[in-house]
């Protein structure tokens, strides 16, 4: 792939000042039973070239899904055109050192590749999940699933640059709903899709798997029967995948820096972070550590390079409290002169890319999952995200879980049903009063990170342990 | 897309469905499915340009069908048949093999029926170079922020059965805000298939009035309960909650509507909302992923009272139920909400005190079987008293059931309708959007 690239570039006749092409290729398969019955069976492949052109500070690009030489010319003569009807009108002139000259290569480690399952035996252990989740007959409907990506990119650019990079990744899903009367009920394992990793299918038939399956359809029947959580305000433990959310609302959106500097605000929004914060704003409490980590083996958003071929690395976002640095790419850092990071990504061939914020992780701290639980009067705990809802500056927001458990005098006691929070973003990090250790630190991730015009869906990565808020509120459904 | 682009790529269609059907073994069904667009997207901030370009997009669905089993394969369709049936070729045997391995599917529904159509529609888009300075000249000196998406979107359909639709069309969507130096923003959507310069000069003239308003000082409102007069557009984003986890007849009986409570009839609507799916305007396909036809027109909610669910052949034969053409996924494709008796001149008078909302923002079901949606209030929204516009609002975040806005609470909509088009980009552009009246509710309930 890399000599037809490099032979296009070499062949192409614009007077540009940097040309470069993103060819991806890409196969995901998908899978869902429910109810033991198939519903999806297939696969799906997509291959294309972005093509991106710098004229005199001026960016243009054409995406084909051909990679026949004749389109990729017509592709960059259409991308020239694109950069010059916009010459007058740009918005910062662009420089050769936003897209550095970069020569490497990444691959996902597993050890299972991903034909090592027939269809047909992936589908079996699909069914065999709905069957063993179905433990009662309250239980109306039961669902699983397994999605596979294995996605290849080639960069190559006029100043030499050569990037290959193979990402295989796998989402697997299952999850009940239960009925008894009007009172419906839904569990899953760790909410809507987020279970969701780099690697092969070893990830498919993890060792605790059954015990899980007989977990989530147990606890929705304790739904069925569990007093609604009651309208307060306590303190609030949040489990992992639960954390995964609040991470990505309510710190990943808010730093990245194309909404600081406002290319978002007709579609996803702005920020209440202002470029003049970085390094000076206390975000949260001391205990609150975040990092955007790519290197992170087996997170779902893992690279070497971002897609502007800026070489990944791990940085601080926060550190002890206090906001370091935003999640801006070579673009962004030069338009808002603060410090960002490789995070220049697109969802595939046929978008541009932009901010994004692929892992991004809240480091451990000290305390065990019982030591905090054992030193809570009163609280509730909950796991699992099943609604989300942020304003457009990342300030207000409100969620909901799928499952949570009454603290009492240090002890976990009763399930509460529909349990959501809600709360103002710099309120919420600052009542951060207890942070688990690695024994607790769990890596979830999800597909469907939207943002950009034109629309992109991205996958995103996020770790953390349980952490305990002080004097949130929470409350039921109903009504 | 040029016309002679447009007549290959359907030679290339027709050939590839002629050519399953030469391929097919007896007891094999087939349905086929192309999205193509060729797209020119200009994204704008602070009335400069952000990112500009072209996508050239193609992709065929083949799905497969044998022995009571199915498979799909999607791929890359560009038009040369040498290389675009070579991957087709492969997917049709890599299916075939899969098929032997499936377990049985008992509600797989084959294609049948015979309708075909044929929906060419042309329109007169800005050349690309000239939707930069067509957007811009005219908003030089304000805080224009969004994107301008324009060209041929194609969506066709063949099966193993003689079913064939073709439906290909111009438009362009320009989806913008414009700011006030508080942060303030006005929203405004301007689409169709011929660029109208005098039409966008009248709707940035009248944003611009808007705008004037948003430069009074914001008010800040405490969480309770508030009259609420809803313009069209936030109508609209509630009535998409409706495409999640509400009208589906398989959501109805899988648990995850929040329609369960009107189909069991335990609850009703008011009698002034009525809704429909109204294809007649002709901005969407009316066929479906297996070449059926929906009605012109389908009656879902008349008076506060379900009439009838989307249901699509497979959840008809699974629950034993009449299909209406519906998708896959039993969304709303071409919505309407009927008229009420609110004239434009009695909104601001008949919610004498309370909020004007323009627009809102990420709504999500926070108790789904009570129907309560959360949501923030976003873009030009105001508080008003005596009847009368005071200032601008800061956000607020609303947590409220569709029983209590579009049942017991809901005052009036209005006598007039605005079509707010969908403007969607996630996979390639979105198509048509929502024919909605504004509404006056009581007691809205605000909780943040």
């Amino acid at each position: 792939m890399f000599s037809e690239l490099k032979k296009a570039i070499a062949n192409f006749d614009i007077p540009a000042n940097w040309i470069g092409i993103r060819a991806v290729k890409e196969t995901s398969t998908t899978r869902f039973v429910r109810d033991s019955v198939p519903q999806v069976n297939g696969k799906s492949f997509t291959v294309g070239a972005m093509l991106e052109v710098l004229v005199d500070g001026s960016l243009g690009y054409a995406a084909t899904n051909s990679l026949e030489l004749s389109s990729l010319q017509a592709a960059v003569q259409i991308a020239y055109k694109q950069a010059l009807a916009a010459s007058q009108w740009w918005i910062h002139p662009f420089q050769e050192s936003e897209r550095p000259k970069v020569v490497g290569e990444y691959s996902s480690q597993f050890l299972k590749p991903f034909d090592a399952l027939s269809p047909g035996e992936i589908n079996d252990l699909l069914i065999r999940i709905c069957q063993k989740l179905k433990v009662d007959d309250k239980i109306v409907q039961t669902t699983a699933s397994v999605s596979t990506t294995d996605r290849e990119t080639w960069f190559v650019s006029s100043n030499d640059s050569q990037v290959y990079q193979k990402i295989l990744s796998i989402a697997t899903h299952y999850g009940v709903t239960a009925q008894d009367g009007t009172n419906v009920q839904q569990r899953s394992n760790n909410g809507g899709h987020a279970n969701c990793y780099q690697g092969g299918l070893e990830l498919l038939n993890p060792d605790d798997l059954w015990c899980g399956v007989q977990q989530v359809g147990e606890q929705v029947l304790e739904l069925l029967t569990a007093e609604e959580c009651p309208t307060t305000r306590t303190n609030l433990v949040l489990a992992p995948d639960q954390m995964m959310l609040q991470i990505h609302e309510s710190v990943g959106h808010p730093l990245e820096i194309d909404r600081i500097l406002g290319d978002e605000r007709n579609y996803a929004g702005g920020s209440f972070v202002s470029k003049s914060d970085f390094g000076k704003l206390v975000y949260g409490s001391p205990l609150m550590n975040i990092t955007f980590d790519p290197t992170v083996s087996g997170e779902f958003a893992s690279y070497g390079f971002d897609d502007t071929g800026a070489a990944a690395t791990r940085e601080y976002l926060i550190k002890e409290g206090v906001l370091q640095r935003g999640l801006g790419s070579l673009e962004s850092q030069a338009r808002a002169g603060v410090q960002g990071v490789a995070c220049a990504r697109a969802c595939s061939w046929n978008r541009p890319a932009i901010d994004r914020m692929a892992n991004l992780n809240l480091e451990p701290g000290n305390a065990t999952f019982d030591q905090i639980i054992a030193g809570i009067e009163h609280g509730v705990y909950m796991e699992s995200n099943r609604s989300w809802s942020i304003d457009d500056r990342r300030y207000k927001f409100q969620f909901g879980c799928e499952y949570a458990k009454l603290i009492e005098n240090g002890k976990i006691t009763k399930t509460l049903r529909n349990p959501n929070y809600r709360a103002t973003t710099p309120e919420f990090w600052h009542s951060l009063i207890q942070i688990g250790d690695a024994s607790s630190w769990q890596m979830y991730g999800t597909p469907y990170c939207g943002k950009g015009e034109p629309n992109q869906a991205i996958s995103v990565g996020h770790g953390s342990p349980v952490c305990q808020f002080a004097n949130v509120e929470v409350f039921g459904g109903g009504s | 897309m040029q016309i002679e682009e447009l007549s290959a790529l359907e030679v290339s269609f027709n050939q590839l469905i002629d050519t399953l059907l030469v391929k097919k073994a007896e007891s094999e069904q087939f349905t086929v499915r192309l999205s193509s667009e060729r797209s020119q997207f200009t994204r704008f901030n602070n009335a400069k340009v952000r990112q500009t370009g072209y996508v050239a997009d193609g992709l065929i669905e083949l799905t497969l069908m044998a022995n009571q089993r199915s498979s799909f394969r999607q791929f890359s369709w560009t038009g040369n048949w040498d290389a675009d049936w070579q991957l087709a070729y492969n997917s049709l045997q890599e299916m075939r093999y899969e098929l032997t391995l499936l377990p049985i599917d008992s509600y797989l529904v084959l294609p049948s029926g015979n309708k075909t159509s044929r929906e060419v529609n042309y329109g007169n888009l800005l050349p690309a170079e000239a939707v930069v300075s067509s957007v811009l000249e005219l908003v030089s000196e304000l805080d224009f922020t969004g994107i301008y998406a324009g060209g041929v979107v194609v969506k066709a359909y063949g099966d193993s059965n003689g079913q064939k639709h073709w439906f290909a069309t111009d438009s362009f969507t320009l989806d913008y805000s414009l700011f006030s130096t508080s942060e303030q923003a006005v929203k405004g959507t301007f689409a169709g298939s011929d660029w109208d310069g005098s039409a966008y000069t009248a709707k940035i003239s009248e944003a611009k009035k808007q705008l004037e308003l948003l430069s009074r000082p914001a008010k800040e409102l405490s969480r309770g309960n508030y009259r609420t007069y809803f313009a069209p557009a936030a109508v609209a984003d509630l009535l998409v909650m409706l495409s999640w986890g509400g009208v589906s007849e398989a959501d109805i009986q899988q648990g995850n509507s929040a329609l369960a409570a009107l189909a069991r009839q335990e609850k009703q609507l008011s009698t002034v909302f009525s809704l429909k799916e109204n294809f007649q305007q002709g901005l969407v396909p009316r066929f479906n992923e297996l070449g059926e036809m929906a009605a012109p027109e389908i009656i879902v909610i008349e008076k506060g009272y379900l009439v009838t669910s989307l249901v699509n052949s497979r959840t008809a034969k699974e629950y034993n139920k009449v299909a209406n053409g519906a998708n896959a996924s039993e969304t709303l494709r071409a919505p309407e909400v009927c008229p009420g008796n609110l004239v434009f001149e009695q909104i601001l008078p008949s919610l004498d005190t309370g909020l004007y909302v323009s627009n809102l923002h990420y709504l999500n079901w926070s108790d789904r079987q009570t129907g309560r949606i959360t949501g923030m209030t976003r873009y030009a929204c105001f508080w008003v008293e005596n009847g009368e516009i005071i200032a601008p609002i800061e956000n607020l975040r609303f947590d409220e059931s569709l029983y209590r806005f579009w049942g017991e609470n809901l005052v009036d909509l209005t006598t007039f309708q605005e079509f707010i088009p969908e403007v969607g980009t996630y996979d390639g552009r979105q198509l048509g959007g929502s024919l909605v009246p504004g509404m006056l509710v009581n007691d809205f309930t605000y909780t943040l």
